[in-house]
């Protein structure tokens, strides 16, 4: 079916703007990116999956400018830990300032360096495309295709510390798209974290495999530049009884689009995907998930807060498709805002489409302001209104936080919250 | 230490009168109990002294240690002196009640000008307080009330006025939901905060609670007044023949 005018024109306009690399295993699964790409057309104000996010400046051939913010001496996240470190500037790989890639029970390579062949062959592109259906994703396709760069990360034995990749926004044009691979063998645990903004706008593909009874945890905060636009995507496949956590932290920004696909294979297997955003202003943010239970008793949860303020907008999409044999699936969904003024806006689009007959699915989607009652109790015990609602806000997106398993880092997350609140009142 | 003066409120978004001309006043060290049937405005009595949103004060005052009361806000009011353990404790997931009382503790101090308290001395005084109303380690690092029983959540009141040292408190039916030894330990709690500086207003239905929290004075508050005071012997006669004879005795 021809695309219409318009999607053809602007698809073709950002296509055309970019080189395909070359060289290696890759090109492949590159060129079947691209013509997904081209079939498919890159995403349009009028597709019904892009109904509450506007894609122009996705979409648009250069990146719109946005300005690095300045952190003063305020340490990065994850900067006290024990890790192995590796950071991109602007997309592109910074050697100097990254650990070697050296990290027992762990294989890392870089998608830029790797020419023979490659362990990833079998999964770079296969679970982007996976995911295409029964929805398009075209910014995924169209990363697997111009990825400049990423990490392939094979996690053999559960490694002694968690892989931190770092990502630094340093130039205000920046247009940055990176995939990531991550394999995970039987019996191994890992935890990958990830912060910074990356880029004035970015484009990430994380490609998830759990063997039978591996684990994955993964931890992200998305940097707190305002201006930046980023469009990310993880595709996970879940073998039986693994493992995989996800939680991403995301304080301002003017486009966040965050899609998780996730696809449940094996028999009960876990997959909690949680999410904090909390943003002011022209803020926008974006939770879209699409969970498939394909497998007998697996478990699934979906936890999204939202706080906005000052006219923010939040979106939450999120689907559980349980297939005809995932019997006694347990399906959990909950997407909440806490609209601190009445111009703020909060969008959700709760989805169940169940074909078994023996499953447990419960969804909620509320939108409230700040909970008196409990205003008035910290008040009554001399809290200033103002630390009185920061507590609360914390309160409201408890559940999520709650959701990563280390409660150190728990912890370090809820610090960071805590900080933006308290700029916020100046 | 507590003066109030033909206090009349009504509650902001409607045309209801409930308070219609309170009149009391608890001297520092002396424990005030307030009895009465539902609907009294004992209740509405507590959250108007604490300062919350929804009354509208119509006429008279209230005074703590010659301070308008009615003129602060409700944080200033727990900055004066003034401590409501609440009714319904309200729940607060994701905050440590311990982080919880350390924040509440430093506000009042630095609201007070006085230096804030450091993290070793909190943790030895919360320790010794938390002791002796069998408040365990796992209790304080729980977030604020979530998942405690009836009991727990009031003797975690009594462990945040134990901490906050306020001048005047205020106990909100703090023995509703109570069995017999959860209210023992509430009311061992309380009566080893009272001293020469600090007042007690004690509201309660039921005399029992003041077996274990001896009243020096009982005020009997019906339809929106109080219409009769005594000594703690009126809590008994309350307690046997109820409230119908004094209501057609104020009639």
């Amino acid at each position: 079916m021809a695309l219409p005018q318009a999607k053809q024109t602007a698809t073709e306009a950002r296509l055309s703007a970019l080189t395909l690399p070359t060289g290696g295993w890759p090109d492949a699964a590159r060129r079947d990116a691209l013509s997904r790409v081209q079939a498919m057309g890159l995403p349009g104000a009028r597709d019904e999956y892009w109904k509450y996010t506007p894609p122009s400046t996705l979409v648009q051939v250069d990146a719109p400018q946005a300005q690095a913010l300045d952190h003063g001496d305020e340490a990065p996240l994850f900067e006290g830990r024990d890790r192995l470190k590796i950071v991109f500037v602007d997309g592109v790989f910074d050697a100097e300032a990254s650990d070697d890639l050296a990290l027992e029970g762990v294989q890392i390579d870089r998608l830029a360096e790797v020419k023979d062949i490659h362990w990833a062959k079998d999964l770079y592109g296969v679970l982007e495309a996976r995911g295409q259906k029964p929805v398009d994703r075209p910014l995924a396709a169209l990363n697997t295709a111009f990825a400049t760069d990423g990490l392939l990360i094979h996690v053999t034995q559960t490694p002694s510390k968690p892989i931190h990749i770092s990502y630094v926004h340093s130039d205000s044009a920046s247009d940055a798209i990176l995939h990531h691979v991550v394999k995970v063998d039987a019996g191994a645990e890992a935890t990958i974290l990830e912060n910074g903004p990356a880029a004035a706008r970015f484009n990430k593909v994380m490609e998830v495999d759990l063997a039978d009874t591996a684990k994955l945890h993964h931890i992200r905060a998305q940097g707190r530049d305002h201006e930046r636009r980023a469009a990310t995507h993880i595709f996970a496949r879940l073998g039986t009884e693994s493992v995989f956590k996800t939680f991403t932290l995301t304080v301002n920004g003017v486009l966040t689009r965050n899609e998780c696909v996730v696809e449940l294979t094996g028999d009960d297997a876990v997959a909690h995907i949680a999410g904090a955003c909390m943003g002011d202003g022209d803020f926008h943010h974006d939770d879209t998930v699409f969970v498939t239970h394909d497998a007998v008793g697996c478990e699934s949860r979906q936890v999204f807060k939202k706080v906005l303020r000052n006219g923010a907008t939040g979106v939450f999409q999120g689907k559980i498709l349980v297939k005809p044999d995932a019997q006694k699936t347990d399906g959990y969904q909950i997407s909440q805002s806490l609209l601190l003024d009445e111009d703020s806006q909060f969008l959700a689009k709760p989805e169940l489409e169940i074909y078994a007959d023996d499953v447990a699915c419960s969804h909620g989607s509320t939108s409230g302001a700040i909970d008196e009652d409990g205003l008035f109790y910290l008040r009554a015990r001399g809290l200033p209104r103002g630390t009185a609602e920061d507590l609360l806000t914390i309160a409201f997106i408890a559940e999520a936080v709650q959701e990563v398993e280390d409660t150190s880092l728990q912890e370090e997350l809820v610090e960071r919250v805590a900080g933006w609140l308290e700029r916020r009142r100046g | 230490m507590l003066e109030i003066k033909n206090l009349h409120v009504k509650l902001e978004e409607e045309d209801k009168q409930i308070l219609k001309g309170v009149d009391l006043t608890v001297e520092a060290g002396k424990v005030h109990a307030i009895m009465g049937p539902n609907g009294s405005g004992k209740s509405t009595l507590s959250y108007v002294l604490s300062g919350k949103d929804g009354y509208e004060v119509t006429d008279g005052s209230a005074e703590l240690l010659g301070e308008d009361l009615l003129e602060m806000e409700t944080e200033e009011r727990a900055a004066a002196g003034l401590f409501l353990a609440f009714q319904y404790p309200v729940e607060i997931p994701g905050v440590g009640n311990m982080t919880f009382l350390r924040t509440a503790v430093n506000a009042q101090r630095k609201a007070r000008g006085q230096e804030e308290m450091s993290s070793a001395e909190f943790l030895k005084v919360i320790r010794e307080k938390a002791k002796s109303l069998k408040i365990d380690a796992e209790m304080l690092k729980r977030p604020v009330n979530v998942g405690f029983s009836g009991g727990e959540k009031k003797r975690n009141e009594i462990l945040q006025m134990a901490m906050l040292e306020p001048k005047m408190c205020i106990l909100d039916e703090t023995d509703s939901g109570l069995d017999v030894d959860a209210m023992k330990l509430v009311a061992d709690g309380v009566n080893a905060l009272r001293d020469e500086g600090r007042g007690f207003l004690v509201i309660t239905h039921y005399q029992r609670l003041l077996d274990h929290i001896k009243p020096d004075v009982v005020h009997i508050m019906a339809n929106g007044r109080i219409i009769k005071t005594g000594g703690p012997e009126l809590a008994l006669e309350v307690e046997q023949n109820g409230y119908a004879d004094l209501l057609e005795e104020a009639q």
